[in-house]
């Protein structure tokens, strides 16, 4: 049954390059104001699936709700229903829908990257008004003969906001590229809090941060998500940060979903055990 | 402090410009002294407006499209079109006789310019849906097949009552003055300038330095790149048409590959990305040109002939200064950055600051 609070909805998605299937018949969902992690070992499949719900690339089969609205939906097609290897058949008979990915930014979810993927030799001021210009209300005539100066210093005005908020005020001018790695990161996360998402997809927000900056990070989540009334959906390998800060919990393995459920039972679940270290059996021989 | 200081700058611009003026001014009051140096100039502004077009596509938005000589030729060939006197048309087109339904129409050149922009414009846009889907090379192939195509297609007899086939277009007028070449060149790269630097100029350099990011962003990068490909290619359009007001005639040998790759020269050795830079590269290689022509002459010391110099020799010595350029400059002259005068500034400074602590010790 569709869950009212339900922001992000995930449907039977596969997604198979050639004769490799990288996610198997992955379902999910993350409800309104939730902090859902996606954990799993190295080739999972964790950041295909986000690559799929953020348009990336186009799944092979299933569907991607967004509050409770279709977002992306597809079926193997032409050379692909013979190849298909995917768990779920599936019987779609809904149009195929397949946004690129700046409609679906547009729509309210927005993601940072495993590696960062700053606009690096720009300033960090011009970085966080780029992912304003899609909602600004303008054309390139107007923009060119700058007929749309309210427009712009209205965008300046929130990205100044939006950068003292965070704490990056500072650096307001510096080059993002010459930026310390820590600072970087958390640019990269302001600079997808500028789109104006309700849906925040983190790629391994903590990835090369030590103990005492993934704490702060933990805090600094938590922060955002108050105050932006955010909803965020995060791959991390950190498991003291995903143990502190998520709500629940979803284990990749071999691109299938192999438990779910909160902190604690993950904790403790035999399978995820032995998908991190191996079944034990194994170890003898 | 904030108000004086800005008003110190206009007034130093303000300055600039009637500096150029005035010199502009005593050109033209000695137009036949300095014939050569107005040619020089004229060219160059010419190149400039192509080169700052070629580095919109190239050098902001990362694309790298070749085909600016196909534009300028189209540009040409327009405006020759509909700027050569009417009384003169049937001669030019003695062999083909001209179609009569643009015989009798002839416009001034700023019209007959933006006629060809927007033909070049709307052209650019309808051969942008296939073409810009390709990257990197494969877009470059794309683009320098387009301008082949446009010179056959130009050239070609089936067309000779409008284009005058391969005989080309003669008798164009020429600039009524060395200020309307500059001027027109002028008020092109100011409008690219400021395009560049609107909010859709930082989504050029978002698609430039990460496309995957700017997508994620919400800029559409097809959109994106089609609006930088139909300007960039407006204004190559209304250079090529500069061009041929400037040589008073409009042929399809003038806008070879070469004038492409001349251009793209002028664009890496001014830096890319930088608009002043590729204003500076024109201006250097175009005169640059022209400066080595002493090469050109054999000298003679006493009876001894100096060895190398003859004709021709001065391409050598071009290429190799060009050769050198890029292995020890090889971001150009200006790299990405932009010409200001806060750096005459910041020069002094640091001298005056120099001397203080040289009095001091």
């Amino acid at each position: 049954m569709p869950n009212k609070e339900s922001v992000l909805r995930v449907e039977h998605v596969t997604m198979q390059f050639g004769g490799v299937v990288a996610v198997n018949d992955l379902s999910l969902e993350v409800n309104k104001g939730e902090i859902i992690a996606l954990i799993g070992p190295n080739g999972a499949g964790k950041t295909t699936a986000f690559n799929c719900i953020t348009g990336v690339y186009e799944p092979t089969n299933g569907e991607v709700y967004f509050n409770n609205k279709i977002l992306v939906r597809n079926h193997p097609q032409g050379k692909m229903k013979r190849m298909y290897l995917g768990e779920d058949e599936g019987e779609y008979f809904g149009t195929i829908v397949a946004p690129t990915p700046d409609v679906i930014t547009k729509k309210g979810i927005a993601r940072t990257f495993q590696n960062i993927r700053l606009f690096s030799s720009q300033t960090v001021m011009d970085n966080v008004l780029v992912a304003k210009h899609m909602r600004a209300k303008q054309n390139p005539f107007t923009a060119t003969f700058r007929l749309n100066h309210s427009e712009e210093s209205r965008m300046r005005k929130e990205a100044v906001e939006l950068l003292k908020e965070l704490d990056l005020y500072q650096y307001k001018d510096d080059i993002a590229g010459s930026l310390p790695y820590g600072i970087q990161r958390k640019l990269e996360i302001a600079r997808a809090l500028a789109t104006e998402p309700k849906l925040l997809l983190l790629d391994e927000p903590a990835a090369g941060m030590n103990p005492q900056e993934t704490m702060e990070l933990t805090e600094y989540i938590r922060e955002i998500r108050d105050k932006y009334d955010l909803t965020i959906f995060m791959i991390e390998h950190h498991m003291d940060l995903v143990m502190e800060i998520s709500d629940r919990i979803y284990v990749l393995d071999f691109g299938k979903t192999i438990a779910s459920g909160l902190p604690e039972e993950i904790a403790t679940n035999q399978t995820v055990i032995e998908a991190y270290l191996g079944v034990t059996e194994d170890v003898g021989d | 402090m904030q108000k004086i200081k800005l008003t110190n700058k206009t007034i130093f611009n303000i300055a600039c410009v009637a500096i150029v003026v005035i010199l502009l001014g005593y050109l033209q009051a000695t137009e036949i002294e300095n014939s050569y140096a107005i040619t020089i100039i004229e060219r160059s502004c010419i190149y400039a407006v192509a080169a700052v077009s070629m580095n919109l596509m190239i050098g902001f938005t990362g694309q790298f499209s070749l085909g600016t000589a196909g534009f300028m030729c189209l540009g040409a060939y327009i405006t020759g079109i509909f700027t050569m006197p009417i009384e003169i048309r049937d001669q030019v087109y003695y062999l083909y006789g001209m179609v009569s339904f643009i015989h009798n129409i002839q416009v001034p050149l700023v019209v007959a310019l933006l006629i060809s922009g927007v033909i070049g414009a709307i052209i650019a846009f309808l051969i942008g849906w296939p073409v810009l889907r390709l990257k990197s090379d494969y877009l470059a192939i794309a683009t320098l097949g387009f301008s082949e195509i446009v010179r056959a297609v130009l050239g070609w007899d089936g067309l000779g009552k409008i284009t005058n086939a391969s005989y080309g277009l003669s008798n164009i007028p020429a600039f009524s003055s060395i200020f309307q070449a500059v001027i027109i060149c002028g008020v092109c790269i100011a409008l690219m300038l400021l395009m560049i630097n609107s909010s859709y100029g930082r989504a050029f350099k978002a698609v430039r330095d990460d496309d995957i990011a700017a997508e994620a962003m919400g800029i559409n990068l097809f959109k994106t790149k089609q609006l930088a490909f139909v300007v960039s290619s407006f204004f190559a359009t209304v250079a090529g048409g500069l061009m041929a007001v400037f040589l008073r005639s409009a042929a399809t040998s003038t806008f070879t590959v070469a004038l492409t790759y001349n251009i793209l020269l002028m664009v890496v050795i001014g830096g890319i990305g930088s608009v002043s830079g590729s204003v500076l590269g024109a201006f250097l290689i175009t005169a640059g040109q022209e400066w080595l022509r002493f090469l050109d002459k054999e000298y003679y010391i006493g009876s001894f002939k100096v060895p190398f110099t003859r004709t021709g020799f001065r391409m050598v010595i071009f290429s190799v200064l060009l050769m050198l350029f890029v292995l020890f400059w090889n971001k150009g002259i200006m790299g990405s950055k932009e010409f200001s005068f806060d750096w005459f500034k910041n020069i002094y400074i640091s001298i005056k600051r120099r001397i203080r602590r040289k009095n001091n010790a």
